[in-house]
């Protein structure tokens, strides 16, 4: 394993007060993290237990409750914990020398090792139990992260597509600015052709619940009725009818931008509701695990 | 006509009211003439609350008023207190009109006819001008402001700007911000904005565009009334509702009415200042010039100066200025023992970059100097240290390791470290003292201020600088002697960003030095020009046509502003024939280019792609002005899922706020420059700092020191906005706390709403803020540590766009 570990980085780390800054020439994605590093560690690690599980004879049959099974509980639980401490690395603004992409890198190849680790920790035997549960639970965990991993390598780009240089909050004033527009450009139309206009103008964004904003389709769109509305209608003078309808079409495609945008990043966020609250459910069913094994002894 | 006094002081700003203290105190006859009805109008003019520092810390006050950091309130309450107590003769209302008379017998009118008779005049002015008041009906009217110091002090006003300047536009563009709910209205005499930058005129269309704010040429005011503005319009005249007027109709400047006292200025240029002997007696004898007229902006400096200046006056010859003990301290730990004045002598008559400067100046020089004592052999700086100060010998001499165990020695009187200061970039060379010796170390702010205000100290440093970059670029036993006839024909050129220096297939052979800035090499491959190479300062081109007589083979244009120094080929030629050895390695430099321009060549045919992306990818990066980078930040957005966990770890690694924004910024092929700072070889933000706080630091950052007067100055002057004026926001709750209670604002920069709860009414001073390249952090710059995905790097451009990035994409 030192050959993963190059002794330049080892002895970076210990250096207290690094006075050359560390300028890279290229990006590195937390996949690809110093050469896939983790992914060998945790490939190697999985391998050593499938391979020690077949080799090694546990009398009367492979169980959690062997010393066997327990090396591998008392590994898995530690690295349940570690995977956790993720939450707080990646807020805590330490001084110290340490890359949250290291973290991540790590973070996903060990984590997948679990299924590994804690599969082969029950010896398959699995049942209605607790202990069934937390392994249940884990492995909902992983299928979540694994979501997360691939949201992370393949939806970047298309956020950054999206966007095409504006930022959300330029997004949100290009809106405005329409609204702004079209309030003035309404004033000469007749009752009911203002009617829809308005509706426009009074519509919320971010409205349209999870649903609307994980698949980006907003079917209730007030902008989209109004354009629809003042299509066909007859009412008012057509000069100023075509001026609303332009200013609409236009405020139809900010709008879209920005439902795209808020799409893209509600499902890079999304499976981070369902990854958190299960760790912590995890934890519980993992403690409550431990202490019925240890109390039942 | 009242009685003549002793002397008159013009301005009751900080400068002129000590001063009229100081004359009180001494129970001389004076006059305080102010053209307002109160004391100090610029301090006046700052917001309610504004809190006002005390800097230079070091400095003591010596002036018979009261002054510490401190709210507005205070301080201009301490003043009237003080000019009452000090008895100073004020008259208020009084704007001088016209001086005349001589030391003596000075005439004094004011704009009401009044006359005052003096025999010494203490000019205490300031810079700020008189502004242009507006001329119609209604024009006296308090409603109508001259400036805008907050534009948060307006909420839901109906508000018109008169004047179309950038001080109006920006002004109007301030109040105009969404939130604070105002109608604003912009008036333009003519149709176009042509006095305006090209940046704030298409800001102002857009918020025009965007409804924020309606713009309104071919119109002016015609009558004011109390909440109502009647203009005059190409269609006829229109009354709006107008609860402020906001006039920018520009300022007549004080160098005016100073020349026209006869005062002379050290040259024609914005930045000069009235020539001063050390008494700060201008050329007009008997007339005194003090404060932030004379060059001075600080207000603990105007103050002392003006207890000095009416000491001298009073005939007190043997006062030595408040800096003398600060002076005093820089000299303490030389070997030999001398008085202020006499080292000061020392440093004038040895020297040759401070032969012309004046007493006065050398004062101020020397505050922002070192001078020590080098013992033989002792190292003065590295190799490949990042450095900026400039280097005087006054004693002794300095080797310079130009190779291993090659020295070449610089005399008593010469300089060293000069390319630092002109290119901002590292140490070419080790300096080592050659004997016992004395060096001044000039920083880079007082150095660049020699060579302004000091034509002959411009002269001498950029000779030897010239010289020196040759004789580093140009090795092979070059010496001093062989490079006259070059450096005499040579001319320094300005290169605006983009201009073509050196044209692919045109006849030439004229050689450049690129002098600051940078440069890019592009070739025509294929119908399509194809980079090259990016040359940093301190390079040089053109050299294949001199020794090769061939046309040029590649296209130099630059890639920022730039100074290139140009080289007659026929004298580079006679260089090159009288030194042998220097040809040489000239060809071999030559060669190793040809071979890089075959290599990319050949690729192009075999990876045309690769070699397109990397070329354009460099286009993009030199648009974005990462030319004059040091160290910028980069995101890919191939690998970027906009956690904005990097402006979280910036602003909690420092006090709370964050110097970049992610989203903000251009972006090309996923590659992303967001708004944030690129540590610039030539810092715009350290062009115009007045308490002299931003300095580049041992890695190369620029940074802030403390100190900041909140004036801005650099944030109007940095070309990518990456600088705030920002106060720091209170304590947040620990993290722990946040995770387990959900109290509080959580990582990251806390919400305005938050701050302002925690705050109250406190209104605390807002000061500068930029990235410092986490200075001081051991693990390094927290963006690119806190990227979980590995999106963010940071990179210089020229390993950035290094050759070996094209070898590894194209395989």
């Amino acid at each position: 394993m030192a050959s993963l570990f190059p002794k330049r980085l080892l002895s970076r780390r210990s250096k207290a007060t690094q006075t050359e800054r560390v300028r890279e020439r290229r990006h590195e994605g937390f996949l690809r993290y110093a050469n896939f590093r983790w992914a060998k560690i945790s490939g190697g690690l999985c391998l050593l237990i499938i391979v020690s599980y077949a080799l090694i004879d546990v009398t009367p049959r492979p169980n959690g409750g062997s010393w066997y099974g327990y090396t591998l509980g008392t590994i898995g639980a530690l690295l349940i914990l570690w995977l956790t401490a993720l939450g707080y690395r990646k807020r805590k603004m330490t001084s110290d020398y340490w890359s949250l992409k290291a973290w991540t890198s790590a973070h996903v190849y060990l984590g997948l090792s679990l299924i590994v680790i804690g599969t082969w920790h029950t010896g398959f035997q699995l049942g209605w139990n607790v202990h069934t549960l937390a392994w249940v639970l884990m492995m909902l965990v992983i299928l979540s992260g694994l979501y997360g991993v691939i949201a992370y390598a393949t939806l970047p780009a298309a956020l950054s597509n999206n966007r095409d240089e504006m930022t959300q909050m330029q997004m949100l004033e290009a809106i405005r600015a329409f609204d702004r527009q079209l309030h003035a450009a309404a004033q000469p139309l007749t009752p009911e052709d203002t009617a829809p206009v308005l509706a426009a103008l009074d519509e919320d964004p971010f409205a349209g619940g999870i649903a609307a904003r994980l698949s980006g389709r907003y079917p209730r769109c007030a902008t989209s009725a109004a354009l629809v509305a003042l299509a066909t209608s007859r009412s008012s003078n057509a000069d100023a009818r075509d001026k609303v309808v332009g200013l609409l079409k236009q405020k139809e495609a900010a709008l879209a931008r920005l439902r795209q945008h808020l799409k893209i990043r509600a499902l890079l966020e999304v499976w981070l509701y369902v990854h958190v609250p299960l760790t912590f459910a995890l934890i519980a069913a993992l403690s409550a695990h431990i202490i019925s094994v240890f109390f039942y002894w | 006509m009242s009685e003549p006094v002793k002397v008159a002081i013009i301005g009751s700003g900080p400068a002129g009211l000590s001063a009229a203290s100081r004359a009180g105190q001494l129970g001389l006859s004076h006059v305080l003439l102010e053209k307002t009805d109160h004391l100090s109008d610029t301090i006046f003019k700052y917001q309610k609350g504004k809190r006002v520092l005390a800097t230079p810390e070091r400095l003591d006050l010596r002036s018979d008023c009261r002054f510490a950091e401190g709210a507005r309130e205070y301080i201009l309450g301490n003043w009237d207190e003080d000019a009452a107590n000090n008895k100073v003769n004020v008259v208020k209302h009084a704007e001088v009109a016209a001086v005349t008379g001589e030391k003596g017998a000075f005439e004094i009118k004011t704009a009401s006819g009044d006359v005052y008779h003096a025999e010494n005049i203490v000019l205490a002015i300031g810079t700020q001008g008189n502004p242009n008041r507006m001329r119609c009906g209604g024009a006296d009217l308090p409603h109508i402001i001259y400036q805008v110091d907050d534009p948060e002090d307006f909420k839901d006003k109906h508000i018109t700007v008169v004047g179309s300047g950038d001080a109006g536009i920006e002004n109007a563009l301030g109040v105009a911000e969404e939130a604070l709910e105002n109608t604003v209205t912009i008036l333009n005499r003519s149709k176009d904005f042509a006095r305006a930058k090209a940046k704030n005129v298409s800001d102002m269309m857009e918020a025009g565009e965007n409804g924020f704010m309606s713009i309104r040429t071919e119109t002016q005011p015609k009558l004011v009334e109390p909440g109502w503005l009647t203009l005059e319009t190409p269609t006829g005249d229109e009354k709006i509702q107008c609860d402020v007027i906001v006039a920018r109709l520009g300022s007549v400047a004080p160098r005016g009415f100073v020349e026209s006292m006869g005062i002379e200025f050290t040259g024609p240029d914005r930045e000069a200042f009235p020539k001063l002997s050390p008494t700060f007696e201008s050329t007009v004898p008997g007339i005194f010039v003090i404060g932030a007229l004379a060059g001075y902006p600080l207000i603990k400096h105007c103050m002392n100066q003006g207890y000095d200046v009416v000491e001298f006056i009073n005939g007190n010859t043997g006062l030595t200025p408040a800096d003398e003990k600060d002076l005093a301290a820089i000299f303490a730990n030389l070997p030999q023992q001398k008085s202020v004045s006499e080292w000061l002598e020392y440093l004038r008559e040895r020297v040759r970059i401070f032969a012309d400067v004046s007493p006065l100046q050398m004062r101020e020089f020397m505050l922002d100097s070192k001078v020590a004592y080098y013992r033989k052999g002792d190292v003065v700086f590295e190799k490949g240290e990042p450095g900026s100060s400039l280097f005087a010998i006054a004693d002794g001499h300095a080797e310079v390791e130009v190779a291993p165990d090659v020295t070449v020695p610089i005399e008593q009187g010469s300089i060293f470290g000069e390319v630092g200061l002109i290119s901002g970039r590292k140490r070419g060379a080790t300096i080592r003292a050659g004997e016992d010796s004395i060096f001044v170390e000039v920083s880079r702010t007082a150095a660049l201020k020699l060579m302004a205000a000091v034509p002959g100290a411009k002269r001498v440093i950029n000779r030897i600088s010239l010289e020196r970059q040759l004789l580093q670029i140009f090795k092979g036993g070059l010496t001093v002697e062989d490079l006259g006839p070059v450096v005499d024909t040579a001319e320094v050129e300005r290169i605006p960003a983009g201009k073509v220096v050196v044209t692919e297939g045109e006849q030439g052979d004229d050689v450049y030095v690129i002098r600051s800035g940078s440069m890019v090499v592009e070739k025509d491959i294929g119908g399509k020009s194809i980079f090259l190479r990016y040359l940093p300062a301190g390079s040089f081109f053109g050299e294949m046509g001199v020794l090769s007589g061939a046309p040029r083979n590649a296209t130099v244009k630059a890639a920022v502003g730039s100074e290139v120094i140009k080289l007659t080929g026929e004298s580079f030629r006679k260089m090159l024939a009288a030194r042998p050895k220097v040809r040489e390695a000239t060809e071999a430099a030559v060669a190793e280019r040809a071979q890089m321009n075959s290599f990319i060549e050949s690729r192009k045919a075999s990876y045309s792609s690769a070699v397109d992306l990397y070329s354009d990818t460099a286009g993009f990066i030199m648009k974005e002005g990462l030319g004059e980078a040091t160290d910028a930040l980069l995101i890919d957005e191939n690998l970027c899922v906009g956690c904005d966990n990097c402006e979280k770890a910036c602003a909690d690694s420092h006090e709370g706020l964050s110097r970049l924004d992610r989203e903000a910024g251009k972006t090309f092929a996923h590659l992303h420059v967001p708004t944030s700072c690129r540590h610039c070889e030539h810092p715009h933000c350290m062009a115009d700092c007045p308490p002299n706080v931003i300095h580049r630091g041992p890695d190369g950052e620029v940074f802030m020191e403390p100190g900041c007067i909140g004036c801005g100055n650099c944030m109007r002057n940095c070309p990518y906005g990456v600088i705030r004026m920002e106060a720091a926001p209170p304590q947040k709750p620990s993290l722990l706390r946040w995770l387990l209670t959900g109290f509080g604002p959580g990582p990251g920069e806390p919400s305005p709403k938050w701050t302002k709860k925690q705050l109250g009414e406190e209104k605390p001073k807002k000061i500068a803020v930029k990235c410092d390249m986490c200075k001081g952090i051991a693990g390094g710059p927290a963006c690119v540590r806190a990227c979980p995905t590995g999106a963010a790097i940071r990179v210089s451009p020229e390993e950035f766009l290094s050759i070996a990035r094209l070898q590894e994409d194209a395989g």
